[in-house]
Order: structure tokens, then sequence, then C-alpha cells
């Protein structure tokens, strides 16, 4: 099937399988390979992406209901060399480790901002409750989500 | 070459630096193993038994090769011959250990759900996935064995080659008969029976592997989501017969690992072989409810603790015996993670006489290995849940029994009774500063009052002192146990013509942050920026030494290399510097990365200036060779051995059942710190993965040996939502066995977690007549205990 869409602010046009996952379609189609799985259940929110500026685990979208949308991945968040503000907020607070789950934690976190710009700890808890970590114990995350609504 | 002129206090070991790993893996540039890109390669899909424990009547791989791209099926007997040895077990913890054959491919029988029967070739990942689909297997059913006092009946002997179902039996028992009288003796002894039940480790990135091969010139180079390459490449050669000269094993970035990553796996093997066969690269991505059969558990340990102690609450004697499950076969050290426990059941405290016994059995379930902590974590639990039993039976205060049996700070260096030398500790300082640190005093206060009013929701106060033996580990210690490698630890120091460092390590990192610790190690020694170090590992190619990363030993064995590797290079430098200078090696002091002549402040000539003398070779003492560079192979004159208190205060609602965790302190002591940052991390990791244990994770089976928990819908890894945040705190107690005088904080948080939870939930139910819940304190459990005490 055609799919037509934008992704990190350039149009695709792609002849894709119906049951090509966004996911799989991001990293072996577009070659974007910032976006990871961690699990096949929709369960850990690794493969957290926006589509149309709101958080989606790209592994509960097929890519052709992506057509027509706007997706930013990980690798669409930084801006002429310089760090988004969330990328910078874990940076400072040392929120990842591994790193394999921080690009999901920071597009579901930018997004969990947009829709709550001044939560509470709890909040940003609750708010985070899609995407699992496995090294940080959640401390530094949280963290670095109330240091980037500080800020 | 940019010199840092810091004056002494404001070292660079110690600070809080920044990652310098963090930019990459922010922004997605940094690459997992199934991030690479190979031209040409074919996907392999695994097919796997979906009993525990059955005959391979026959396997119809028709229907599969029939399926677009497949290009090719395999079952075990069809690659029989490429193995020129079995997946590898390095710890034959005795002389008369029983160890099944163990194949990447099962030929005849299946032994656990998840045990591969099959592999599929493909032209892509989707398609291999339709033929693993499409390949038919019969089977005949065989009783399973997922009960551990099943299998020690040997009512079913699961490989019938060996005879039974018991692997081994291990003992540690210095003087049983001055146990024997320690009980006899005794005014209190207590008995816990404790079930550690199997965890799935879970990492963040799932297992994968690419091999690309070079049909024409023989190389292959392996990359592995892998916490060992070092280990990995010389397994790969021993089991595929390919010359480890051929080898070349890369980890790229790796997504956590907590030693399930610590492994040689079928599928490196399989995926090797595969590359060898069909001359193109292969690649194997797991996926998560794969991984959860297919990748190690942790734990699955039955433990029967008892305490024998005077009147006053002293302990007197230990004795402890085990039940362990090794699951269906003998992975890469599951033998040995019971005897990394072994040593620690007295814990921290001072104890006359221990004996320790340990029966490992084989079972249809997926085989165990190591998992944060490795035998600590179990050992440490089983003390610290039975010492607030004792606590209860003399009737004091559970921070009371334990500052009466401390091994006291003037102990150290301390002789353990199990054969252990303690390098040093202040465990009631710790205790002290925890209690303060949590409000112990008003806590209990809160706890009386909530008691009196008969509020529904009763809180929990629990404690653990825990310590640990890291920096594995002193070779001849390992010796001693029978495990078959070394544990020194390798680095290679190197100044580059424009004053630029390059440090090689032997170690692996997988979010530990070892590229800025090791940084900060060699940089303050040189006196230069941590900016202007580089930290290479993870590529046998760049680094041929090396023994990888597990068991807290980085640092403690790594870092020190790292140290000492350092202090080389400074040498041949004062040496240098002393040629250009014309000046004696001891007229020379070396501060802030500049050599200058005592008295004479004007003579002087910086680090950088020294690398690019070497480098040209241009005027160097006679005989001297050119360049700066010196390595280091240390070997550990022992563990170190960090220790900490934690205090968890839960609340539970008695009507739901529901435990709600409402404060967490912990105080670790990991001896000096390279960056307390990055120690912090370590620490709240490692506890929300020990409250995990306690509170939410389990791998069940049901009676047939399937896993119930086969996904991360059932498997409960928890969520933040699940966690206040945490206090930490440290002190610090150098451990005088290295330079450096580090110990290692990798694993602390995990060990010292799970039981200051149960106490906690213990404490919180005592009013009901609880003592004792099982691990997860599931809400269903925990309310089931309340109803059962109330009839």
């Amino acid at each position: 099937m055609e799919l037509s869409l934008t992704v990190n602010g350039k149009a695709r046009t792609d002849d894709v399988e119906p049951r090509l996952l966004l996911v799989h379609y991001l990293r072996d189609v577009a070659r974007l390979t910032g976006t990871n799985i961690g699990c096949d259940t929709s369960s850990c929110g690794a493969c957290t992406v926006h589509m149309d500026g709101e958080a989606v685990k790209s592994c509960t979208v097929l890519a052709v209901q992506a057509d027509g949308h706007e997706i930013t991945t990980i690798e669409g968040l930084a801006s002429d060399g310089t760090m988004h503000p969330m990328q910078e907020a874990f940076r400072q607070n040392h929120a990842l480790q591994c790193g394999y789950c921080t690009p999901g934690m920071v597009m579901a976190a930018t997004s969990f901002l947009k829709e709550n710009p001044h939560p509470t700890e709890a909040e940003v808890r609750e708010g985070l409750e899609g995407n699992l970590c496995r090294c940080t114990g959640y401390h530094n995350i949280v963290k670095a989500i109330l240091a980037a609504a500080q800020s | 070459m940019t010199t840092t002129e810091a004056p002494p206090e404001e070292r660079v070991f110690g600070q809080r630096l920044l990652r310098k790993e963090d930019p990459e893996l922010l922004t997605g540039e940094a690459r997992f193993v199934a991030d690479v890109d190979v031209h040409g390669a074919l996907y392999i899909a695994l097919v796997r038994s979906t009993l525990a424990h059955a005959r391979i009547v026959s396997i119809d791989v028709g229907p599969a090769l029939e399926v677009p791209g497949v290009t090719a099926v395999f079952t075990g007997a069809d690659l029989e011959q490429e193995w020129a040895g079995p997946l590898p077990c390095a710890w034959p913890v005795t002389e008369d250990m029983k160890a099944p054959t163990h194949l990447p491919l099962a030929v005849g029988k299946v032994c656990y759900t998840g045990d591969a029967v099959a592999v599929v070739v493909a032209e892509s990942e989707y398609q291999a996935r339709d033929g693993a689909e499409a390949v038919v297997v019969e089977y005949e059913p065989l009783p399973p064995v997922v009960d551990l006092g099943d299998a020690v009946s040997d009512r079913v002997v699961i490989h019938e080659d060996l005879g039974t179902n018991k692997s081994y039996t291990w003992e540690l028992s210095p003087d049983a008969e001055a146990v024997d009288r320690a009980f006899a003796e005794a005014t209190h002894r207590v008995h816990g029976h404790y079930i550690q039940q199997r965890l799935i480790p879970a990492a963040m990135e799932p297992r994968g592997v690419v091999v690309i091969p070079q049909p024409f010139g023989g190389e292959y180079t392996v990359i592995s989501a892998t916490q060992i390459p070092h280990i990995l490449k010389v397994m790969l050669a021993l089991t595929s017969g390919i010359s480890e000269t051929s080898i070349r094993v890369i980890a790229p970035a790796v997504g956590g690992g907590f030693g399930s990553k610590l492994d040689v796996y079928a599928e490196e093997l399989l995926s090797l072989v595969l590359a060898r066969r069909l001359k193109r690269p292969i690649r194997w991505i797991e996926t998560r409810s794969e991984g959860t059969q297919a990748t190690i558990q942790g734990r699955g340990q039955i433990q029967d603790i008892e305490l024998a102690a005077d009147a006053d609450g002293r302990i007197t004697a230990i004795r402890v015996k085990l039940l362990a499950d090794m699951g269906a076969y003998l992975q890469l050290v599951t033998p040995g993670v019971p005897l990394l426990g072994a040593f620690l059941y007295a814990g921290v405290y001072d104890v006359p006489a221990y004996s320790f016994s340990c029966t490992s059995v084989f079972t249809n379930l997926t085989p165990t290995d190591a998992y944060r902590g490795a035998g600590r974590p179990e050992a440490t639990y089983a003390i610290e849940r039975a010492i607030d039993q004792l606590a209860l039976e003399v009737g004091v205060d559970p921070a009371e029994i334990r500052r009466r049996n401390y091994i006291k700070p003037d102990q150290f260096p301390y002789n353990s009774v199990a054969g252990l030398v303690y390098d040093s500790g202040n465990y009631v300082g710790s205790l002290e500063k925890a209690l303060d640190l949590s409000g112990y005093g008003e806590l209990r206060k809160e706890q009386e009052r909530r008691r009196e009013q008969n509020d529904p929701v009763q809180l929990g106060i629990g404690l653990s002192t825990y310590m640990e033996m890291c920096g594995l580990a002193p070779s001849r210690v390992l010796a001693s146990l029978r495990y078959v490698a070394g544990g020194w630890e390798a680095a290679t120091v190197r100044l580059l013509p424009t004053g630029k460092v390059q440090v090689v390590t032997g170690t692996s990192p997988h979010g530990q942050g070892h590229e800025t610790s090791w940084s900060q190690i060699a940089a303050d020694r040189l006196g230069v920026s941590p900016d202007d170090v580089e930290v290479l590992h993870g590529d046998t190619a760049v680094s041929p030494y090396g023994l990888d990363s597990y068991g807290s030993r980085s640092l403690a064995v790594g870092g020190v290399a790292v140290a000492i590797a350092t202090d080389r290079v400074i040498e041949k430098a004062r040496q240098i510097a002393a040629h250009q200078l014309e000046a004696a090696e001891e007229d020379l002091e070396f501060t802030a990365g500049t050599f200058r002549v005592k008295g004479s402040p004007e003579k002087s000539m910086p680090l950088g200036a020294v690398a690019f003398e070497a480098f040209t070779a241009h005027n160097l003492p006679d005989g001297m060779e050119p360049n700066l560079e010196a390595s280091s192979h240390f070997d550990p004159p022992n563990f170190t051995f960090p220790f900490g208190t934690h205090v968890c205060v839960v609340e539970i609602d008695t009507e739901t059942g529901g435990v709600r965790l409402r404060g967490y302190t912990a105080v670790d002591d990991c001896g000096n710190q390279v960056n307390p940052l990055i120690v912090e991390g370590q620490v709240h990791g490692g506890v929300v993965q020990g409250v995990a244990q306690a509170l939410f994770e389990e791998a069940s089976y049901d009676s047939q040996g399937n896993l119930l928990t086969s996904t991360l819908v059932d498997y409960l890894v928890p969520a933040a939502s699940e966690f206040p945040s945490l206090t930490t705190g440290t002190t610090v107690t150098p451990s005088p066995t290295n330079l450096l005088g580090v110990k290692g904080v990798g694993e602390a948080g995990t060990i010292g977690a799970a039981p200051a939870v149960i106490n906690a939930v213990c404490d919180a139910l005592s009013p009901y007549g609880i003592h004792d819940i099982d691990m997860p304190a599931t809400p269903e459990r925990v309310w089931t205990a309340i109803q059962e005490a109330a009839r």
C-alpha cells in the first residue's frame, strides 16, 4: 500500500505491507533507529513517538494508519545542533543509564508536559505509567521532567 | 592539550560529572545491535518448544520452506555436526557435578518451554517469523518436573543419561560440631523458610546478535547485545571450532543486562555457524515474549535458615540449607550462583559458628543464572529476614537486635566464619545514619498511633543492613571455587601525540557510565581534563584482554587497572621530563598535569609536551622506547565488601491488602566514590529492582511448566507510579585493598531492598500475628494472610 506522511518535517512516500507496524517503518524503511523496541505487547513505551504532536506507541500503530499524519521521532527533537530542553534536563539530572528506554521516555515526557505544563511529582509519575525503565528507578527521570517543567 | 590547573581539593575524582555517554543516547545516535544495518543479511527466527518436557517425534519443515522469503530451515539434527562443543558452563562447582549436554538446538527431546528445536532463515524478519510459525513439530509429551521437591525425588528424571535430577551438593561447614553445640546451648532459636521466586531480568533492550562473515578473508565479526564480549569470543571459538583469531566480538551500545547478558546463548552460536555455513551475514533480534523464556531467569531457591542465639539475642550459630533451581540446563555460571551467596549468610554479624549446604536440581523450566546480585540478594534476604524474627523472639526492636550483633568497626579487617576477610566496614554507623535520615523514631510513634486507632491503613517499617562481596574476583579464590577463568581486569593507557589520552578497558559497560568514570580516574591522576580522555571498550579487536562487566567488578578491578596503568604512564613521562629538564627524577614534582623541578618552578614541562616528545622520539633517554603507553592486568588481592542500611516504610490497606511504598531511605557505603551522581543512579535503580522482587515480580509457571508471565502485560515490571522519590545517603569507608579505595555499587541497592520491604510488610502485619509472607507480597497474598489470621 502507498503511504504518504511527514517524518521529522520531511515528506515521504513509500510502498509498504499493510501489516507493517509504524515502528518497523520508522526503523527499517525510514532508517531512523533512535526509536527502540522493548516489547511486543505495547507495554514498555520504548517506541514512543509523536503523531501530530501527541505521544503514541509506534508498535501499536500500523504504518498505514500514519498516512497523512506528521510523525516526530527522537531524531527530530533536537534542532540546529542543540538538544531539546527535555533532552538537556535528562542529561543534567542523570535520568538515563543504558539509554534504551530514553528516546521513548523523552518523547512521552515532552508530550506529557504539553498536556500538563505544571505537574506535581505524583502527576509526573502517573503520566509516565506507560513507559518502563529498568535502570534508573525512575527517580532521576521524574526529577528531570519536573526540572524541565520549571524551565 | 588542555591542562586543568585545578587545586587538589577540586580533584576530578569524586566530582558529579555529567556523563559523556548521554548525548548520543538522548538523541537516537547511539547504535544498539538492532540498529546495525548490514547489507545482504539473512534474518533468523527460532521455532521453540511449546511443551516443557517432550520427545521430538518429527519436525516437518516443508510448509516453512514454502513461505515467501524463507531460504532454509535447520533442525537440531541438521546442525549436530556444526558444534565443536556444547553451550558452555564455566563453573563446575564440584568434581562430580552433573551437567547435561546443552546444544543450541535440541536433539531428540525438549526440556523447557522455549527450548529451540529449529531455526528458520529468511530474507526479512517478518518472513523469518512467518516461516517459524509454519514449521510443524510433533511431540510426545513427558511428565514435566516443575516443583523443586518433585525434582529432588527423581520421580521423573529429565536428563536420562545423568540418572538423577540432582546436579550437585556443595557444602561449607568449617566446624559442624561447633554449630550443633551452639544450637544445643541456645536460648533462642529461629527458623526461616523463604522462597526466592524466579525473576525475569527484563533488561529494556532484548538480546540480539549480528554476525558478519568474510567467506574469503576468514574473519567473523560478531556484534552482540552482551555484557561479556571477551568471554563470548573464547566460548564461540571453543563451541564452533572457528579459531579465536578469526572471531571479533563487538558489544555496541547495550541496553542493560543485570546478568541476563552475562551468558553465552544458543542464538549467538547459531548465528555464527549459520554465517559460516550460508556465507551471508546473519541477524537475530529477540522479541520480548521470546526472551521471557529463552533468556536466563534469576533467583529460584528455597532457603532454610536457622539462627541460634543467647539470652540477649546474640547469634551464636547459623545453619543454612538451600535447594536451588538450575532450570533445564546449566548456562555459563548457573551452578555458581548459590556459591556467591554461600559466604554471606552470616551477613554483617559477628557469628562464631556456621554451616551451609546447597543442593541444586534440574527442572523443566528456563535455565537460571546470575541476576543482579546473583546469590547475594538471596543470602541477604535470608539473614535479614531471620534476624527480624529473632528480634521478635527476643522482644527487642529490629534496630537493637542488629546493634547487638554487628561486627564492630574496630574488628576490621574481619575474618568471617565462612572464611572471607572483610576489608572494612562501619555497620553501626550506617544504621544510625539511616535511622536518622528516615526519621525512625517518629515513624515508630506514628505506627503506634495507627495501631491504637485500629487504622485500616497500617504502617510498616523495615530495616536491612547488607554487606556484599564485590570486585569479582581474586583469581586464586576463583580457582579454589573451581571457576574456570580468572578474575583480573586489564587496562591500557596511552598518550597521543596531541596530548589527548586514550584509555582502553577490558570492562564492558551497558549503562554504568564507564566512559565517564574511567575518564575521571585517568584525568585525576594525569592532571588533564576528563574531556581530553577517551575510553575505548567493548570490542575485542580494540581491547584484546578483558573479563567484562558483572558482579560489581568493573570499578574495583577494572577501574583500579586504569589507575595503575595511568601511574605507569606518569612514571615513564617523569623519566622523559627529567631527561629534558636536565634534572634528577626525584627532583621533579608532578602536579596539575605538569612536571616541575622542585625549587625551580620556572623549569617545567606539561604532560602534553612530554607526550609529543615521546612520540617524536627525537630526544629520549638512551635506550628508552618511544611513546607513552602502559598496561595493567590487575588481579585483586581480595574481594571488596560494600555495605549499607536501608529503611523501608510501607502503608498497608488492610481492607484490600494493597501495599504502598511510602518512603525509602538507602544509606550505602561503596568506599570512595569516583562520581557520586552515578553512584546515586546505581542505588536508585538497584533499590527499585529489589523492591520489584519484594512486591511485584514473579515468573509464574503452571503445573505443566507453561510460563504464565511471558509478556510485559503479565510480568509486572513496575512503573514510576509505584514508587515515591527515594532518599539516599552515603557513608564512606574506603577499601584498604586497592589504591583507589573503591568497592563497587552496581548490585548494592538490589541486595538491600527486598528484605527491607518484606520486613516492613511483616512489621505492619505483626499485630495480626503475621510474621512472614512470600514474595512478591501482592495485594491478594497480603489480603489472604490477613483473612486467614483472623480466622
